[in-house]
């Protein structure tokens, strides 16, 4: 309701908003970029499908049930490209929420060593639930627990008065990160060959040999765990104006904060449970999306899923094919990519708070 | 409890006590803000003004006494629905991410909307005319974090004034700016007070802006308030040399009439 006797611009207002269009964010341009990353991801899923160490024939693969061309396609490329696309949705759009939390682009699971945790919590569960018969179902959960303890200590950790420095922040990342990895390298050191390779695999990260059942699992818990992430949306966006403000603007804080916390961590611990220790996936793509596309969460956090999805793929097709017939771990790639990034932009918020 | 009155006062408060840890920040503070009114609160460092702001908005607990907005006990509103009725402007302002000014400014129509809601014609409509009082329609693509102290600092009272609050709380709204902004902040908020009958609170460190344009002030010592009334009532050499245990001379600004306050007597000697 427009109170009369302001300025007069008001008087204008019935003639539309063009002088404010680009300004914020509305449903048609949301609308318009998500369909463009959408088809971006798809071309990425086609092309990462379509190449691999070993040439097939599309044609064959989807036609003859009988060639090898199909049982390559089936069983091995098309699961392993819906598992890049699984995993890196879920690890780019945990960081954009990860980052808003913690009022800081720097904030991403792997740095945080949240994903060390839960990769701890998986290798627990895989060399010691299996002894006890509870079979392999319960690393997920494990993975999960480990995620949500790992979060909520580098949280309290790093708070001081109340107050999250970043620089506290990161230094506490790094030590739960040489913390966890530790951790796992003495598991490692304990177990038979048989283990020790999968632990190897799980510190490297790796898209390796994904069945259908572990395709599923990442993407259904990563879709219920965005869920929740886009209901805070607009939270998210109040928090960058600090925890006060935002409550003054009716965000219940702590009702949020665990939400986020409980919804990344389920998020985390699927994606890790599967894939290993990925990391900088969540940095890098929620920080080039938000330049080019603004801060507002309800985007961002899409923007960020469809982005990270065709970051994976892309990622994972380099490192099937640049050294094939042999593998490069693509959590290799990503953290080669990542840790040049992530100094550029260390650089950059020394300059100031609001340097991105 | 009485039905509420048909007007009642837009903050009224009775007996607070509040405080942080061992200490006692507040003593007893009693207080009615009518709608429409600018109402300043005054006193030195430390005696307990931003404290007394903060137990207003529901942002701080308090020990003992009560606190009602437009009329119902502040308790009984959750924090959208308190959001709807009072807004909040701190002393210093962060954002963490690149936003534009239009985007913070919406960001004030947030408890108005659901989750998932986007802004509609109307909500842009308010955070335009939010953005015109304080001057900023030009800067409605900017990024926050390339304006000026004075240009940002509005853009965060634009925030509040598009929450189409019944009661603003501002603290030390001018603190940092130069003296043409805050002139111009202040009087914008006594033409807005007057036009939407809302209730303005701020703490000021300025007696010279606080007699100019609030219409009723308190003066606050160590939690407690000295004195409560109009300019001239509180603003007189006595209350104020026995707050700031200073000598103040306290005469009239020859162009305006409102009151003008000056440190009196001679600086201490230098050594």
């Amino acid at each position: 309701m427009i109170q009369s006797g302001g300025a007069p611009q008001i008087s204008r207002v019935g003639a539309g908003f063009d002088d404010l269009a680009g300004a914020h964010l509305t449903r048609g341009r949301m609308l318009a970029i998500v369909s463009a990353l959408a088809a971006l991801t798809a071309a990425a899923a086609l092309i990462a499908t379509a190449f691999g160490s070993v040439h097939i024939s599309l044609e064959r693969a989807l036609f003859d049930p009988a060639s090898p061309d199909h049982v390559i396609f089936v069983a091995a490329r098309l699961p392993r490209v819906m598992m890049g696309i699984a995993v890196g949705a879920v690890l780019a759009s945990v960081g954009a929420a990860l980052q808003a939390l913690v009022r800081n682009p720097l904030a991403e699971g792997g740095i945080l060593g949240i994903s060390g945790g839960s990769a701890f919590g998986a290798i627990l569960a895989l060399v010691f639930a299996s002894r006890i018969g509870a079979g392999q179902s319960v690393v997920p959960i494990f993975a999960f627990a480990a995620a949500l303890l790992s979060t909520l200590a580098v949280y309290r950790i790093a708070q001081v008065d109340g107050q999250l420095e970043p620089f506290t922040l990161l230094l506490v990342g790094v030590i739960f990160n040489a913390f966890w990895g530790a951790a796992i390298m003495l598991v490692n050191s304990v177990v038979n060959l048989y283990y020790a390779h999968t632990i190897l695999f799980w510190l490297m990260g790796s898209l390796e040999a994904p069945t259908w059942r572990e395709v599923a699992v990442v993407s259904g818990l990563g879709a219920a765990g965005f869920a929740v992430l886009m209901s805070k949306a607009r939270d998210l966006n109040l928090l960058s104006l600090g925890d006060e403000t935002a409550a003054e603007l009716g965000v219940e804080i702590n009702a949020l904060r665990r939400n986020i916390f409980i919804a990344t961590s389920l998020m985390i611990g699927a994606a890790v449970s599967v894939s290993g220790i990925i990391s900088f996936v969540g940095l890098i793509v929620p920080h080039v999306l938000r330049l080019a596309f603004g801060s507002d969460h309800r985007l961002l956090l899409p923007a960020s899923l469809l982005g990270g999805a065709a970051f994976m793929v892309l990622a994972d097709l380099a490192a099937r094919v640049v050294i094939a017939p042999a593998e490069i771990p693509v959590g290799a790639i990503t953290a080669l990519c990542g840790g040049p990034f992530f100094i550029y932009m260390l650089r950059r918020q020394e300059r100031g708070p609001f340097a991105l | 409890m009485n039905p509420a009155p048909p007007n009642p006062p837009a903050v009224r408060a009775d007996q607070i006590h509040a405080g942080y840890a061992a200490a006692d920040v507040l003593r007893g503070i009693s207080l009615n803000v009518e709608p429409g009114q600018v109402f300043a609160i005054v006193g030195p460092n430390g005696s307990g003004k931003s404290t007394l702001l903060r137990v207003l908005a529901g942002a701080m607990r308090r020990r003992g006494g009560t606190v009602e907005i437009c009329g119902r006990p502040l308790e009984s509103y959750d924090r959208r629905a308190l959001a709807k009725v009072v807004a909040t402007v701190a002393q210093e302002n962060q954002v963490a991410f690149r936003f534009t000014v239009l985007e913070i400014v919406l960001m004030g129509r947030a408890p108005h909307l659901g989750a998932f809601r986007f802004e509609g014609r109307a909500d842009l409509e308010i955070a335009r005319e939010a953005l015109a009082h304080f001057d900023l329609l030009e800067f409605a693509h900017r990024h926050v974090e390339e304006l000026s102290g004075g240009e940002r600092k509005r853009v965060f009272l634009a925030r509040a004034l598009a929450q189409q609050p019944r009661v603003v709380m501002l603290d030390e709204p001018t603190a940092f700016l130069d003296l043409r902004h805050v002139a111009g902040i202040f009087a914008r908020f006594r033409e807005l007070a007057a036009e939407r009958a809302m209730a303005v609170i701020a703490t000021m460190h300025d007696l010279n802006a606080a007699a100019a344009y609030a219409d009723r002030l308190m003066l606050l010592k160590d939690g407690v308030a000295v004195a409560t009334g109009t300019p001239l009532d509180v603003l007189t050499e006595e209350n104020l040399r026995r707050v700031y245990e200073l000598e103040v001379y306290v005469g009239r600004n020859p162009s305006t009439g409102t009151l003008a306050i000056l440190p009196a007597g001679r600086p201490p000697e230098r050594a």
